[in-house]
Order: structure tokens, then C-alpha cells, then sequence
């Protein structure tokens, strides 16, 4: 199965609501979460996500954070901002409305 | 992230990558540390490289990139033009930083709202028509009592200020021995509070202090004064100063940013205006009249009352005026109150500077622009031998707006280092120029802030000189057609129009730098080498003062004494010294006549002292020692021409009237040789000389200058001698001023001297830009066609009609711009008119002059491109491409 693009244009969307739930994630964190709770149907790429994050971390939906972490190595971790926090609200209604548009017309057709 | 961390991400790019690449390292450790293979979590890390890129991208905005780029790019050209890159900063410093200069001192003279609350309501009273001596002009001075009428009469509108003139006073803290200058200022009670001005130490005026005369003697010191002369010390509160033989106390220093109201001078002490000697009278207009009027109160009705009151006052005072003629009289009722808002306060410098340092800031604006035109020639050049490197820019897809930016930025990189010492020269040459305003005793002194005002300036006078000189270069570099150019030809005809014209413009604002320098040199010239009458040459001037005042016996023997002093040549005394300011007129009357609406000028001397000054006498004789006032007079030939009809004066008589109504008559015993009052500028007037003793040989004196002819042809070397002596001879003497009659004299060419000097320098600046640009344009064209009239020579053309080839456009531009700057220089004649002394825009010598200026050294600077145009060898260049 082709995975890299069957995210289209929702990465921010995933980014943001998983954010919001658990603030404090590095990118591969991220990345496994989308794994995760998609039951390893959606998968992230690095190629995309990094520059991803860096995007939303300039437009302000996001900061990050240089930690500390128990290995000695340091990560960076991203949390959402007020502004991210609007975002989100957004881009799941902007969701909704497409998907159900969607289902729409796969149920009349 | 802020745009300023975005441009701070510019200059970190390397530290930016490093962070990218540690989170990415970080990202790999994770996927090993959950169980992925290395392997294959670094391939799916791929293209890292590239993706770090990308964020990159992100992180950076792009035209701070590509101007950090055109920044290093445009300083290793700059670097690469060595020579030219600092004769370009250089040449746009000086003017920069003059224009900077000019800026500073009209603004801190002219510009600036005093440091009081609301400047912006002040207002100054001036009274304009015909004066008591029959001459149009405009007067700010006003009686005390007149202005107590009209501050009543204002009373629910507005609030009046009684301000005298900034004067230099005598001021003793211990004993008359040590007698020093103060400059003294009476000021009203109200004044502190009206302008919310605090006390730095102890308390300042209030109305109480101007309720009676003489009931407050106290002073308050500036906070200047108080730091100079007493070094902050607080002990000099209730200290006792005597000032003009009266006792004051120190009660406070007023607030340092406060400095009076008459930019060009720092006040030392203020005295409250009921102290003045002439607080009750009249007929004695000492002080100028500020009113704060509130923004709600409309100014011409208010203007209006005060008028009525004022007339009342005048006609009023002159009813029994028996002195001057009825018409005079009527003329000087005529005059016209006006109120002119005063917002940056009212000086005498101000009046006095206005036009030339307005002139001086044209003057150098000019010069800037000229600087200008010689840079934007220069990139023109440089765009030219650039032609190719632009077209390949062109080619491998850069825009148009990138190569605009790329030479605007190579042009700014010119401009900011000239601004720089641009600032440094108007940081040293602001107060040079003030330092050059300079009459003896008593200079002026202007606040010259920097601050953000003037930082603005500079700022947006670097920004316009940037695209002055450098956005037409610009757009003509990014308009290239790589076609042409890359196929190795271009229309170098169109780039040498636009320098032509701008040759054009440098030598008519040359022209027009050098004419108006001209004016002001020539008015400069005139005017000090104009015949006085008499003679300056090592006479030095003891203006004197006597406290008590005493009999002219008394001031007969101190001049006794003083002759006995080795090193002098001849001591005579008079009133005050030809051309110190001060007049005495009075209208007259001739075979009982009426009074004469034109005035005489008098002046009360000693017997030599026509010898002294070395005026001649024309028929009769020098005054006796027992001619007395008033009986004899010595009259000047424009007297004897204006109210005797020049038949022999000698033994005719004349009336005026003294202070008591009283007629006195006075009989001519000499006619002495015209020689210049108060002014070297003013028309000759009619002066009437009168013997220094009065009639009444106990009449007391307080006031006299002995003037001394020293043997040594440096009289100041006797100045400290001569002072201890006066004192020494009796002691109620001494000098309040030691002057030569020299330094008078130029003190009255001080203002043409600063024109004359400064116009020069920068007339030569102008010239030597104007030569320098013509030079680089003429060095340009010969070497863009080196091939072509390498051609023409191997065709067989005459070298003459290769040069003239050359020669003819630039000639053209030369004399179309020259032909400019003379309609331009006649066209602002009229705006300098009144900075000129007898010298006419139209004189042969004033327009001549520079066109054989600019001739000549535009010839010098053509000399070495001919001499190129001359060696080209045919053969050579048809070899060379």
C-alpha cells in the first residue's frame, strides 16, 4: 500500500489535534502517535512532517522547546499556542465539512 | 516567529542548520531507541539534506537572505573600486555632513519651540511702520508702562510677559576690583510659572516680586551660569551681588533645560522687571512683550484691543512731546501693532542669521546635489563596465526588481559610511560656525542638541541622497537586454545622454554656488574695504563707568593720568566709540524754523578728539577746553549738506530741544570730514559733534569711553595696564570693557565674513566636484569608443574631428547647464538681496567670474581623456575583441 500521500493535505490537522491532546511531543513522538492511534492505517514521513512542524512553528500554531532527556540527548518538543489552539478549531470543522460532503455523495451516488 | 527572529535566522544560518540537524539526529536516536532498524530509519530520513533545506526556507525570509547576499556582493565591488569607493564617500561626506550643519544651526536658532510649556501659544508684540527717524522698519521694544496697560487689558485672554533685551552687565560678587560680565536678563514674575519652568535650587520669581519698584532685589542664576561660574556649588543662595552699583541676593537657579528666551544667547541672571532703571518711564522702550495666548482666544480681536490700548498710551505720552515735528509725530502713531506667533522664542541672532544661514543651507544642498550627480555618474560607469555580469544575472532568471535592489544596495553601502562622516563633520562644524559669530565680549552662544530630531535628518537626507544618486543607475543597469549586450554591443549613446545631462546639471548648480559665493564675497569685500572716515589703527577703547557718577573735571584728570603712561600716544574722551550701536538723535531746528522730520546724530567728544580719530577738519576749529555743551558744535559735511544748504557752516547756529522742553541753541565752530556713526552700512548720517563738558560743570557723568592711541602697533597689550590705572587714578572708575576700534569694525562685517568664507569653501568644493565629475564622464566616453574612433582613425579621419566628436555633447551640456545656473542665480538674487551690500547680480564681474572659473577647470579636467582620445592607436584596437 502506498502510504506517504494518504495523509493529503491533513498532517497540520493530525499534528494539531494530537498536540492538543499531549502537549510536549518530539517529531518522532508525533509520528508514532499518528501511527498509533490510526491503527497503523496513516503514517507520517519525516520528509514531510519535520518541515511541517518548522511551517506551523513559524505561522506561531506551535513552539518549540529544547529538553533534556534522561538519555543525555537533547530533543525538541512541541506544544500548542493560542493561536495553534484556533487553528485546530478550524481545520476540523474545515474537516468535517469535506468529509461529510464526501460521504455525501458516496451515499446519493 | 517574529519577523526579527526570522531576520536574526539570516545572520545565524549555520548555527539554524545545526539545530535542524540535531533534532533530526535526535529523531534517528528515538526510532533506534523504539526497536527500528538504523538502517532503515536513516533511509527514511532520506533526503535529509534537501529537507533541511526546506526548513530552512522556512525559517528565513527570503529577500534578507538575498540582501545579506547583495551586501557581501556589493562590498567586495566597493573593495574591488578602491579608489573610486573613497573618493565617492568622501565627496558626498563633506556635504552630507554640511547640509547636517545647516539643518542643526537653523534649526536650533530658527526651528526649535523653547523648552516651556506650550511654546506653541507664544506670541511676540511688534509694532511696524515709520520710526521717530523718519525710516520704515519693525520694532519689538516697548515701554513698561505701556506694556502694564496692555497686560491689564489682556488680563481674561491672555497672559504678557515683559522681557528685556539680553544684555552683558557688570557684576561684582566682592569688590569693584573684580568686576565680571554676566549677560542679564529682566524678566517678569510670572514668567517661570507661566512657562511651568522649576527651580533647581531654592525658589524663582513670582508677581509679588513685580508689585513695586526696586522692592525685589533679587536674582535668579541659570542653571548654566550656576554650574559655570559657581560649579553647582548650593552655598550661593543669599548671596549678596551687586550689579550696575546696586546690591541683589541669589534666591534660586532656575531649571537646566531653560536657557531664556533668545536662541543665540544663554541667559546667566535673571532680575525681576521692576528693577530696571527705567521700569516708570515712558519714553524708554527697553523690553520685548510675549503673549501666551490659550487656543480658544482668537488672536486678531485680541490683537486689536491691545492696538487701541497701545495708541491710547503713545498719543497719550507724545501730546506734549515738543521735540520731534508734527509729522513725525503722526507717522509713528500710524504704526501698526502685529502679533507673530514666537514658538522657538525672538533673538536678535535669529533677525540678524535668518536669511544667511537659509542661504548657506541652500548653498550646500546645492553642493550635495552636485556630489550627487558626479556618484550617479560614476555607477552609471561602473553599470556600464558591469553590462555583462548583469545581462548573465538577467539570463540565469534573476528579476528585474533583484537587480534594482542589488545596485540600490551597492548604493547605500556608499551612502551610510559618507553619512557617518557626514555626522562627524556636522558634529564638529555646527559649532565652528557658531564660534565663528564672534563680536567682541559678548558671542554668541547656541544649544546645539543632537538628538533624534537631528538623527532624523541625517537619516532621511542619507535615504534621498541613496536614490538620488542611485536609483537611476539602478533602473538603467536592470533594464539591460542580455541579447545585446551578450552579443557583445551596446547603444553606449543612450548611457552618455544621461550623463551629459547630468554634467549638465552639476555645472549650473556650480554656476549658481560660485555666483551667489561671489555675491557674498564681493559684499564682504565692499564692506571692509570701504572708507570709514576715520582711523582704526592702534586705538584701543576704555568704555567706562563711574559709580557715583562723576563731574566731566574728574573724568578730565583720570584722562590726564592715563596720558602719562608710557606707550601712549593720545587719550581723548567721548560719549561711547564710533560704531559700538549706540545713537543719540534729536530732530532740530535751523534759523528758528520748525523741527525737522529728518533727525541729527550727536555724540559728545573732548577737545582732540578729531585728531584722535584722525577725522579731518574741514574749516574752523576743534572744540577749547572751555567750549561747553550746549553752545559750540562741530558739524559733519551731510549735516552741513542736509540742513545748511553746504553755503559755510562755520558760525551759523541751530535749535533742538532739551530734555525740559527748552530750546537750546548750539553755534557751528568747525565742520569735520564725513566718517561713519553707529553703522559702516547705513547711508552717512548728519552728526553733530558737542564738547563733553557740559555747561553746568558739575553735572555729574556715569558713563565714558576714553579712547587711546597707543605707540605700539598691538594697543591691547596696554588693556590690563590701562584698566588698573583708571581704578588707580580714582577709584569711583572703572572699565567695564576694553575694545579696539578695530574689532568694532569687524564686528560689523561678522555676518558678510561667515557668508564670504563659507559660500567660498563651498564654491570651491562645488568646482572641484563639477571638475572631478567631468573628468570621470569625459575618461568614460573616450574609453567606451576607443574602438570606434580607432575605426575612424584607420578610415582616415582627422584626429581634431575625432576629438570634436567626443568634445561636442559634453560642450553642449556644459553650456546648457552654465546657461541654467546664471537664469537660476538671477532668478534667486532677489532672495539674498538683503545679504548683499552695493553688489548687483548684473555686475560683468559677479556673472563672469564663474563661467571663467568653471572654464578653466573644466578645461584641466579635459585634458587627460584628449590625451587618451589622442593615443589610441588604430591598430591596437581593431586587434583587441
Amino acid at each position: 500500500m502506498a502510504k506517504p500521500d494518504s495523509l493529503q493535505g491533513s498532517l497540520d490537522l493530525l499534528v494539531l489535534k494530537i498536540l492538543s491532546r499531549r502537549p510536549g511531543l518530539h517529531g518522532y513522538a508525533i509520528m508514532a502517535a499518528v501511527g498509533e492511534l490510526s491503527g497503523d492505517v496513516l503514517r507520517a514521513e519525516e520528509g514531510s512532517l519535520y518541515p511541517a512542524l518548522h511551517r506551523m512553528e513559524e505561522a506561531g500554531w506551535i513552539r518549540a522547546e529544547w529538553i533534556r532527556k534522561d538519555t543525555g540527548r537533547r530533543a525538541r518538543i512541541y506544544e500548542l499556542t493560542a493561536a495553534g489552539r484556533k487553528q485546530l478549531a478550524a481545520e476540523e470543522a474545515r474537516w468535517h465539512t469535506a468529509t461529510s460532503a464526501v460521504n455525501r455523495i458516496l451515499r446519493t451516488v | 516567529m517574529s519577523l526579527w527572529s526570522r531576520i536574526v535566522n539570516v545572520f545565524h544560518g549555520d548555527r539554524l542548520n545545526r539545530e535542524i540537524e540535531e533534532e533530526l539526529e535526535s529523531h534517528l536516536a528515538e526510532a533506534v531507541a523504539q526497536g527500528r532498524d538504523p538502517q532503515e530509519a536513516r533511509r527514511a530520513l532520506g533526503r535529509a539534506v534537501q529537507q533541511q533545506q526546506q526548513s530552512h526556507d522556512v525559517k528565513v525570509v527570503g529577500w534578507v537572505d538575498a540582501l545579506r547576499a547583495d551586501l557581501i556582493f556589493g562590498w567586495r565591488q566597493l573593495r574591488r573600486n578602491k579608489v573610486t569607493s573613497v573618493a565617492a564617500i568622501l565627496s558626498l561626506a563633506l556635504p552630507i555632513g554640511a547640509c547636517t550643519s545647516a539643518f542643526r544651526l537653523i534649526d536650533a536658532l530658527l526651528l526649535r519651540p523653547l523648552p516651556v510649556a506650550h511654546p506653541e501659544q507664544l506670541y511676540v508684540l511688534s509694532r511696524q511702520g515709520t520710526g521717530f527717524d523718519n525710516k520704515p522698519g519693525e520694532w519689538d521694544s516697548w515701554a513698561y508702562p505701556d506694556f502694564q496697560l496692555m497686560r491689564a487689558a489682556a488680563k481674561d485672554q491672555a497672559e504678557l510677559i515683559a522681557l528685556s533685551y539680553a544684555d552683558r552687565a557688570d557684576v561684582t560678587y566682592k569688590t569693584t576690583a573684580e568686576t565680571e560680565k554676566a549677560t542679564l536678563q529682566y524678566v517678569s514674575g510670572s514668567m517661570f510659572s507661566t512657562f511651568a519652568i522649576q527651580p533647581a535650587l531654592g525658589r524663582l520669581f513670582t508677581d509679588k516680586d513685580d508689585r513695586e519698584v526696586g522692592a525685589a532685589p533679587y536674582v535668579v542664576l541659570s542653571y548654566d551660569y550656576w554650574a559655570r561660574r559657581f560649579g553647582r556649588d548650593s552655598h550661593v543662595l543669599r548671596r549678596s551681588v551687586n550689579i550696575g552699583g546696586a546690591a541683589y541676593q541669589v534666591i534660586g537657579v532656575s531649571e537646566k533645560k531653560f536657557t531664556g528666551t533668545e536662541p543665540g544667547t544663554v541667559i546667566d541672571l535673571f532680575v525681576p522687571v521692576m528693577m530696571h532703571r527705567f521700569a516708570l518711564r515712558s519714553d524708554a522702550t527697553w523690553l520685548r512683550t510675549l503673549a501666551i495666548v490659550p487656543p480658544d482666544v482668537a488672536v486678531e480681536p485680541l490683537r486689536a484691543k491691545l492696538a487701541a490700548v497701545d495708541h491710547a498710551f503713545e498719543s497719550d505720552r507724545l501730546r506734549g512731546e515738543t521735540g520731534l515735528a508734527p509729522e513725525t509725530l503722526r507717522n509713528v502713531l500710524d504704526n501698526r501693532l502685529r502679533m507673530e506667533p514666537a514658538p522657538a522664542g525672538v533673538s536678535g541672532t535669529q533677525k540678524e542669521y535668518r536669511h544667511a544661514l537659509v542661504a548657506i543651507g541652500v548653498l550646500v544642498m546645492m553642493v550635495l546635489l552636485i556630489a550627487c550627480a558626479n556618484v550617479a555618474n560614476l555607477m552609471t560607469a561602473q553599470a556600464a563596465a558591469r553590462g555583462r555580469e548583469m545581462a548573465l544575472r538577467v539570463s540565469l532568471g534573476a528579476g528585474r526588481r533583484r537587480l534594482v535592489q542589488m545596485v540600490l544596495m551597492e548604493s547605500a553601502l556608499l551612502a551610510f559610511p559618507a553619512a557617518a562622516g557626514g555626522a562627524v563633520f556636522a558634529w564638529w562644524s555646527a559649532p565652528f560656525v557658531v564660534s565663528m559669530i564672534n563680536p567682541p565680549d559678548n558671542p554668541v552662544r547656541l544649544i546645539l542638541p543632537a538628538d533624534w530630531k537631528v538623527l532624523g535628518f541625517g537619516l532621511a537626507l542619507t535615504l534621498v541622497v541613496v536614490l538620488l544618486f542611485g536609483l537611476l543607475p539602478a533602473l538603467r543597469a536592470s533594464s539591460v537586454r542580455p541579447s545585446v549586450i551578450l552579443k557583445g554591443g551596446d547603444d553606449p549613446h543612450s548611457r552618455q545622454r544621461l550623463m551629459n545631462a547630468m554634467i549638465a546639471v552639476q555645472v549650473a548648480f556650480c554656476f549658481l554656488v560660485l555666483f551667489i559665493a561671489g555675491l557674498f564675497v564681493a559684499t564682504f569685500h565692499r564692506l571692509s574695504n570701504q572708507p570709514t572716515g576715520f582711523s582704526t589703527d592702534r586705538i584701543l577703547l576704555l568704555e567706562t563707568t563711574a559709580r557715583p557718577a562723576q563731574s566731566s573735571v574728574s573724568w578730565d584728570q583720570v584722562a590726564q593720568q592715563l596720558r602719562s603712561v608710557p606707550g601712549v600716544e593720545r587719550v581723548s574722551q567721548a560719549g561711547w566709540a564710533l560704531l559700538n550701536g549706540f545713537g543719540w538723535n534729536d530732530a532740530i531746528a535751523v534759523n528758528s524754523g520748525p523741527l525737522t522730520v529728518n533727525l541729527a546724530y550727536f555724540l559728545n567728544v573732548s577737545p582732540g578728539w578729531l585728531e584722535t580719530m584722525k577725522i579731518p577738519l574741514l574749516s574752523g576749529r576743534d572744540f577749547l577746553e572751555n567750549d561747553t555743551y550746549p553752545e559750540a558744535a562741530i558739524v559733519n559735511q551731510t549735516f552741513a549738506r542736509t540742513f545748511l544748504n553746504d553755503e559755510n557752516p562755520v558760525g551759523r547756529s541751530f535749535e533742538k530741544t532739551a530734555d525740559d522742553g527748552k530750546r537750546e541753541r548750539l553755534v557751528v565752530v568747525g565742520v569735520a570730514r564725513d566718517a561713519d556713526y553707529s553703522s559702516i552700512r547705513d547711508p552717512m548720517l548728519p552728526v553733530v559733534f558737542v564738547p563733553f563738558h557740559h555747561r553746568d560743570q558739575g553735572a555729574p557723568v556715569d558713563e565714558g569711553t576714553f579712547i587711546v592711541r597707543t605707540s605700539s602697533p598691538n594697543p591691547l597689550a596696554l588693556a590690563s595696564t590701562l584698566r588698573r590705572e583708571v581704578s588707580r587714578a580714582r577709584s569711583p572708575f572703572y572699565v567695564s570693557t576694553v575694545r579696539t576700534q578695530l574689532e568694532l569694525k569687524q564686528a560689523q562685517t561678522i555676518r558678510e565674513r561667515l557668508l564670504a568664507t563659507l559660500a567660498f569653501f563651498f564654491g570651491a568644493v562645488a568646482l572641484l566636484l563639477a571638475g572631478v565629475g567631468l573628468y570621470g564622464v569625459l575618461n568614460y566616453s573616450v574609453q567606451q569608443r576607443e574602438r570606434e574612433i580607432g575605426i575612424r582613425l584607420a578610415l582616415g579621419a582627422q584626429l581634431s574631428h575625432v576629438i570634436r566628436q567626443v568634445a561636442v555633447g559634453i560642450s553642449l551640456a556644459v553650456i546648457v547647464g552654465a546657461f541654467a545656473g546664471l537664469v537660476l542665480g538671477l532668478a534667486s538674487q532677489r532672495f539674498v538681496q538683503s545679504l548683499l551690500y552695493q553688489v548687483n547680480a548684473t555686475d560683468v564681474g559677479v556673472v563672469a567670474l564663474p563661467w571663467l572659473m568653471i572654464l578653466v577647470v573644466l578645461s584641466i579636467a579635459a585634458i587627460p581623456a584628449i590625451l587618451r582620445a589622442i593615443q589610441v592607436d588604430p591598430v591596437t584596437m581593431l586587434r583587441a575583441d
